[in-house]
């Protein structure tokens, strides 16, 4: 079985986001970035498949500039066996259905059984990419998942829906699968494990190299600008005073001015 | 413009918060003809009698067996025989995890855009702009789309108004063959309480870390009854064993915008204010008067959340008699 998992360059949890000065792009310079939080779900996924099914090749990809090869190296040092960085020269301000159709491609190429990604990326926020990899692929998605079995090539996965809701779905490879926190508690990169894993395969492959015709990767959807969020005026900070006192303080604020109770 | 709107059930049940789309619909399209609603379930006649005079003159209705259970291949075959007969250059939803799981795949079954978790949206003519919050609402972002023959957009919910008062609501009963479903809906179970879900609570309230057990957050669950309130965490409760997943507030938890959000023992992490930050009212109950979720609240109290949320308890019972 061969398991292509996706990873995507985001800014770290804790980073500030600052707009640039004409307000069409998000500064980059001072940011941290990381491996999407909820890929590394999807990698220890992956891991833990090829652990209990000998003979699983786990592929970890990216699509990006050069920058993404240290962290698709942190997913090999996870124990992923080969890396893929699908490059983007040459595709400025894609959209998350024109990604998803080069990420598709790469699909293709390399003959996954099962693609896995993180449920959503915590920069963009769309949760789009599993849905569309599924839908270009004509393959079964299951995205927000929390639970995945696999028996042979037949799964049983679990989504979280609202509300308390567990979806539970039954289908049989190839599938696209979305992680989501719960599904596993990743592995630490150790040191030792990064050395090693600049020594295992790396393939680097550009739009040529892949069956897509560039003119179907126009963008449909545009960023026309950023602004931050509105500032909140500064609230009624009550302290130093009987406590039930505060309360009854707030609880009437809530009532009367805030007319939310 | 012609806006389609997906209406949302479960267990044959409206999701209200299709409302919002409802009535967003009707507000871009100018008129209830131009607005057609979908829903799609096992049973679903009470939910398309519901509907009338919220904004569309016509209800495309698709029941019966196979749409019992959410099935992502049956429920967007549903949607896009209405999308057939109605033509419409907007596709409308809401940001939930079923507007969320189908939207995507239509969009690209069509190769079209789609924007998603809305917190504005307008028509320029024909085609949509809508803000968009990323970075987990550290900074919004104006879309627009192009070279899109049909726009899909879904809402975060309670964000819009669910106003509309006009739409005749007519049934049209929509015949839709199963999919060729590539997985199989085993059961849709339900795991914790009847306690309405984060994303959707108009009154939130949450616990941090220092609550310092499982059995501590039965404090804010009493609270909780009183007003109705769903009881959600901070990661840091979380991971500390002391919450559920579900429960979590934040980055890699919810995104919530209830009308009330009251943050009992939480200091304000980045990641976590980044979850919540859109709530209409914030109240903090925090003993460190530099914690950085006062400087987000409304109003704040500097006390011990053991002390103040009891009491807080007792008030809001008296309030309700």
């Amino acid at each position: 079985m061969k398991i292509l998992v996706f990873l995507k360059k985001t800014p770290d949890t804790e980073s500030k986001i600052q707009i640039s000065s004409n307000n069409t792009a998000i500064e980059t310079n001072d940011v941290k970035f990381i491996i999407n939080p909820y890929d590394e779900y999807a990698i220890e996924e992956a891991i833990q498949i090829k652990e209990k099914n000998p003979g699983t090749e786990v592929v970890i990809a990216s699509f990006g500039d050069e920058s993404v090869r240290e962290l698709i190296i942190k997913g090999l040092a996870m124990g992923g066996d080969r890396g893929l960085l699908i490059s983007n020269e040459g595709l400025a301000n894609l959209d998350s259905l024109a990604i998803a159709k080069v990420l598709a491609a790469a699909v293709k190429a390399e003959k996954a059984d099962l693609v896995l990604v993180g449920k959503q990326a915590i920069d963009d926020d769309n949760m789009h990419v599993g849905p569309m990899l599924g839908e270009i692929l004509d393959w079964a998605h299951v995205n927000v998942v929390s639970k995945l079995v696999l028996d042979g090539t037949n799964a049983t996965a679990e989504r979280e829906a609202e509300g308390g809701h567990v979806e539970v779905y039954k289908f049989a490879l190839p599938a696209v699968i979305g992680a989501n926190k719960g599904l596993n508690n990743p592995r630490y990169a150790a040191l030792p494990g990064i050395m090693k894993a600049k020594k295992k395969p790396f393939d680097v492959k550009k739009l040529a190299d892949l069956v897509i015709d560039a003119a179907q990767l126009q963008a449909k959807v545009i960023v026309k600008a950023y602004q931050y969020p509105p500032q909140k005026p500064a609230g009624q900070i009550f302290k130093g005073e009987a406590v039930d006192a505060m309360v009854a303080k707030v609880v009437k604020l809530l009532r009367e001015e805030a007319k939310v109770l | 413009m012609k806006v389609l709107v997906f209406i949302e059930q479960r267990e044959n049940k409206l999701k209200k918060a299709s409302l919002e789309a409802l009535s967003t619909a009707r507000k871009l399209a100018g008129s209830a003809a131009n607005v057609a609603a979908v829903v799609v379930g096992g049973s679903i006649d009470g939910i398309t009698a519901e509907l009338k005079n919220h904004g569309a003159d016509t209800v495309f209705a698709v029941s019966g067996a196979t749409f019992e259970n959410y099935n992502i291949f049956n429920y967007s075959s549903a949607v896009e025989q209405a999308i057939k007969s109605f033509s419409p250059t907007v596709v409308l939803g809401m940001a939930t995890p079923m507007g969320r799981d189908v939207f995507p795949r239509l969009a690209a079954r069509h190769n079209a855009g789609i924007a998603t978790d809305l917190i504005e949206l307008k028509a320029e003519g024909e085609t949509l702009v809508g803000l968009k919050p990323m970075y987990s609402g550290k900074a919004y972002a104006e879309v627009t789309f192009q070279n899109s023959s049909i726009q899909f957009a879904t809402l975060r919910p309670n964000v819009f108004k669910a106003d509309a008062s006009d739409g005749a609501a007519n049934v049209s009963k929509l015949e839709v063959a199963a999919a060729d479903s590539k997985l199989k809906t085993v059961e849709i179970r339900k795991d914790k309480s009847e306690k309405v879900d984060l994303t959707e609570a108009t009154i939130i309230i949450s616990g941090g870390r220092s609550l310092g057990s499982a059995d501590a957050f039965k404090i804010l669950n009493e609270a909780a009854d009183v007003i109705g309130a769903t009881v959600g965490a901070s990661r840091a409760a979380v991971d500390a064993g002391y919450a559920s997943h579900e429960m979590q507030v934040g980055q890699t938890g919810k995104t919530v915008n209830p009308n009330l959000y009251i943050a009992a023992g939480i200091s304000g992490s980045i990641q976590h204010m980044a979850g919540m930050r859109t709530s209409k009212v914030i109240v903090a109950i925090n003993t460190d008067p530099e914690a950085p979720i006062f400087k987000i609240a409304n109003y704040g109290i500097v006390a011990d959340l053991f002390q103040a949320v009891p009491l807080l308890t007792q008030k809001l019972k008296e309030l309700r008699g």
